[in-house]
């Protein structure tokens, strides 16, 4: 049986940068270098600017702390969070890259069933590579895929599928729950290997978790915001789920695509699941009016990039979910706040950089 | 934000010391009977399994949350196979381990001339085109080639139906165990549906699966789930086209995952392996769409997209879930050359580019409140909005009108 050769997935060295944020240390970078080292990374580092993160040798980076971040963005610091990982996207929106991969430094390299070590980056470049097909479910999941197809019955004026603006990865071993959850089942672990991706139809909203994600920055970024969590903030461990609702939203209107399942990497830490119920606690009961929002929102026609989308986006989240607490109003705040800021450091091309170039260590 | 009340407070203290609580005896009861009432920490407690926390909330007479299932029972299913080949040896033997406990109705194509070649030892009637004719009469629907079995959901007595092409024989998972599709399709039917937010860990009901963070508490009861999609490892169910273009092909990616398939999603149902509850969806899982053409290869029909499309739409309105994934069967070779010759006259791309637009901006009315009323619906709009541009619209609102009364009269009874 002839077999057609396998084009080599392209590194993307160049064109993609790992953001990663951290607060201890970044130890467990020595187990992703097989895999990471060809690509930059950008360190955002949480809680005490004064402490010192050390990076494993031989690896490129920008490593930006909290006094970094209060410079560069001055009063529109306000918007990026401290004491939570949601400070990760400040590393995106200082990026020069097309891609973003953003993984959580307790996330390591998984095995799949045969034993081999799993290459996540490559399988998130994969999936943005090739199109989505958010308009009708291919029973056989990734019809892109080696060895998969589209099915009968799927209409070929869909085949050609659309970009893909997000790679939502997965987690063997501590699986990704609530505190309820986590209280109730402490010992479970995922040990099971999907061997799929799919592509969320549009219309249908998603948990979207940041421990193992990649996007298309020049497709989406100024979406991937991750709200204003942790210190002085009524609610924590909903950053990724904001920007994934906002992300889905925008995505949905601009036809663009997300994919969720492979690559799987190996989480390692379970965070205590007390400390993540007071986090938490607000957003148990929030997001029973926050899911309604997003499923309710409709974007107009002149929302045609996502910047546009975004703001539009702040301005239902003030109208409609101020009146739940007033943590929203301030929240569309910083929305807004972020958009300035996102393109106050992303100019678009021929316009002046009015921020100074990240500083290199 | 809204001061904490006493509630809340004593619900975050308890679930604080959750892990210290060795025993809730000490409480007194007018508090726990309080904790308990809460559904949401009721549930986190009865989720533990622990026998004292059941017995107390027995003692304590709290009112317990609804399950959703107790379980299928064998004598609940049927089991229709369309009979396409006479020699069904091999499949009933592959199959027996799992068919055996369960009555199986087997109806011949009545295009077909051979006599059926079926073991022993199986509880199974067979029907042939003398039944279809006496039962039914002159009727407009054209139950030759796989719309056979269709005859088969008509007279069956039970609530749920599971259908497998006779192509098919038992899959093995990954780690070389034979596959029970029986038992998984029951399984898939008898847990819930999680149709309005999409789990990315999949199925939440499976074993060593839950719910993520960030899905929210109040979808976490799921709907009934109506419908199973299984699929198929070796030779997938491709259309013609690509059937030729990848003629070597073979499906060999055993992904282990059941999942729902959201709401306002709509899918390819293939009628290879499928179950669902009859006693609910009858009425919709019709013979509606039929090619001009139609063989008696499963790339040359579209009755089960069709048919599951209107399901879909159906479950949609009526709050019910559709699941697809496991189970796999092993699906044989087909003659890669027969695909060649179906591509000729092969109208399947046409009507697929017509149908899917037609079906994503469907909104049935809220009026509809039944499968049969939805149906109803459903038909005279596919009349109306897709007949003017394929007569084979207009045949098919005519078939799913005619199913209707069919049901009516020969099908809505149950055991």
């Amino acid at each position: 049986m002839a077999s057609a050769s396998r084009a080599a997935t392209p590194l993307l060295k160049d064109e993609l940068d790992i953001v990663i944020p951290t607060i201890r240390n970044l130890d467990f970078l020595e187990m992703w270098r097989p895999f990471f080292q060809p690509y930059h990374l950008i360190i955002v580092q949480d809680g005490d600017p004064n402490k010192t993160i050390r990076v494993p040798e031989g690896f490129d980076y920008e490593l930006y702390n909290r006094n970094d971040i209060n410079r560069m963005l001055g009063p529109k610091a306000s918007c990026i969070s401290f004491k939570d990982s949601a400070c990760r996207c400040f590393g995106y929106m200082v990026s020069k890259k097309k891609y973003i991969y953003t993984i959580d430094d307790d996330c390591f390299v998984a095995k799949d069933p045969s034993g081999k070590d799993i290459n996540a980056l490559e399988q998130h470049i994969k999936n943005l590579l090739s199109p989505s097909t958010p308009f009708f479910f291919n029973t056989l999941y990734d019809p892109y895929r080696d060895g998969a197809d589209f099915v009968r019955g799927y209409p070929f004026s869909l085949r050609e599928g659309v970009p893909t603006a997000v790679s939502h990865g997965l987690w063997l071993n501590i699986p990704d729950y609530d505190a309820p959850t986590q209280l109730v089942k402490p010992l479970e672990r995922n040990t099971r290997y999907v061997d799929a991706i799919l592509t969320i139809p549009k219309g249908t909203l998603f948990p979207m978790c940041g421990m193992n994600l990649a996007f298309d920055r020049e497709l989406i970024g100024p979406a991937m915001y991750f709200g204003l969590m942790g210190d002085g903030q009524p609610i924590g461990r909903y950053d990724d789920m904001w920007a994934g609702w906002c992300t889905k939203v925008i995505t949905d209107h601009l036809g663009l695509g997300v994919k969720t399942g492979l690559p799987y990497i190996w989480h390692s830490k379970a965070s205590n699941p007390f400390v993540n119920l007071k986090k938490e606690y607000n957003g148990i009961f929030w997001q029973e009016e926050l899911i309604p929002f997003f499923q309710s929102v409709s974007m107009p026609k002149e929302a045609t990039t996502v910047q546009k989308c975004y703001l539009e986006l702040a301005k239902q989240v003030r109208a409609k979910l101020g009146k739940v607490d007033g943590y929203f109003n301030k929240l569309a705040d910083s929305m807004v706040t972020w958009i300035e800021a996102w393109d106050e450091l992303n100019p678009p091309k021929g316009g002046v950089a009015t921020a100074n170039g990240p500083p290199k260590k | 934000m809204r001061p904490p009340s006493l509630l809340s407070l004593t619900l975050d203290s308890a679930l604080l010391r959750i892990a210290h609580i060795a025993d809730l005896s000490h409480l007194p009861d007018h508090l726990v009977i309080d904790l308990f009432r809460v559904e949401k920490v009721l549930k986190l407690f009865l989720a533990t399994g622990c026998e004292e926390i059941i017995l107390a909330v027995q003692l304590l007479n709290i009112k317990q949350p609804l399950k959703m299932s107790s379980g299928i029972q064998d004598s609940e299913v049927d089991i229709v196979i369309a009979a396409l080949q006479p020699n069904l040896n091999t499949f009933f033997e592959a199959w027996r381990p799992f068919f055996s406990r369960f009555h199986i109705i087997v109806v011949k194509d009545p295009d077909m001339a051979e006599d059926l070649k079926i073991p022993t030892g199986f509880d199974l009637k067979v029907y042939t085109k003398a039944d279809i004719d006496g039962v039914l009469g002159a009727s407009s629907i054209n139950f030759s080639g796989h719309s056979c079995r269709y005859f088969g959901y008509l007279v069956s007595r039970k609530k749920y139906v599971i259908s497998i092409d006779d192509n098919c024989l038992p899959a093995k998972d990954a780690a070389g165990s034979t596959v029970d599709a029986v038992a998984q399709h029951m399984t898939n039917l008898k847990t819930p549906a999680t149709p309005f937010f999409f789990n990315t860990l999949y199925d939440p009901y499976r074993k060593g699966a839950d719910f993520v963070r960030g899905y929210p508490f109040s979808l976490r009861e799921g709907v009934e789930c109506m419908l199973s999609c299984g699929l198929w490892l070796h030779n997938a169910d491709y259309d013609p086209m690509t059937h030729v273009v990848k003629r070597n092909q073979r499906n060999t990616t055993y992904v282990d995952a059941v999942m729902t398939v959201p709401l306002g999603a709509m899918m390819p149902v293939s009628g290879i392996n499928v179950a669902f509850n009859r006693e609910v969806l009858g009425p919709v899982m019709f013979p509606g769409l039929r090619l001009r053409n139609e063989g008696k290869h499963r790339w040359d029909t579209l009755e089960d997209i069709w048919n599951g499309l209107c399901a879909k739409v159906v479950c949609d309105s009526l709050g019910y879930g559709m699941k697809t994934g496991l189970p796999y069967v092993m699906r044989s070779d087909a003659e890669a050359g027969k695909a060649l010759e179906s591509l000729k006259e092969w109208e399947g791309v046409k009507v697929m580019d017509d149908v899917l637009p037609f079906f994503q901006s469907l909104k049935l009315s809220r009026t509809a409140v039944t499968v049969e009323d939805c149906v109803k619906e459903l038909a005279s709009i596919v009349r109306e909005k897709l007949g003017p541009k394929n007569a084979v619209f207009t045949k098919a609102a005519d078939a799913m009108v005619e199913w209707n009364n069919l049901w009516k009269s020969h099908g809505a009874h149950h055991a």
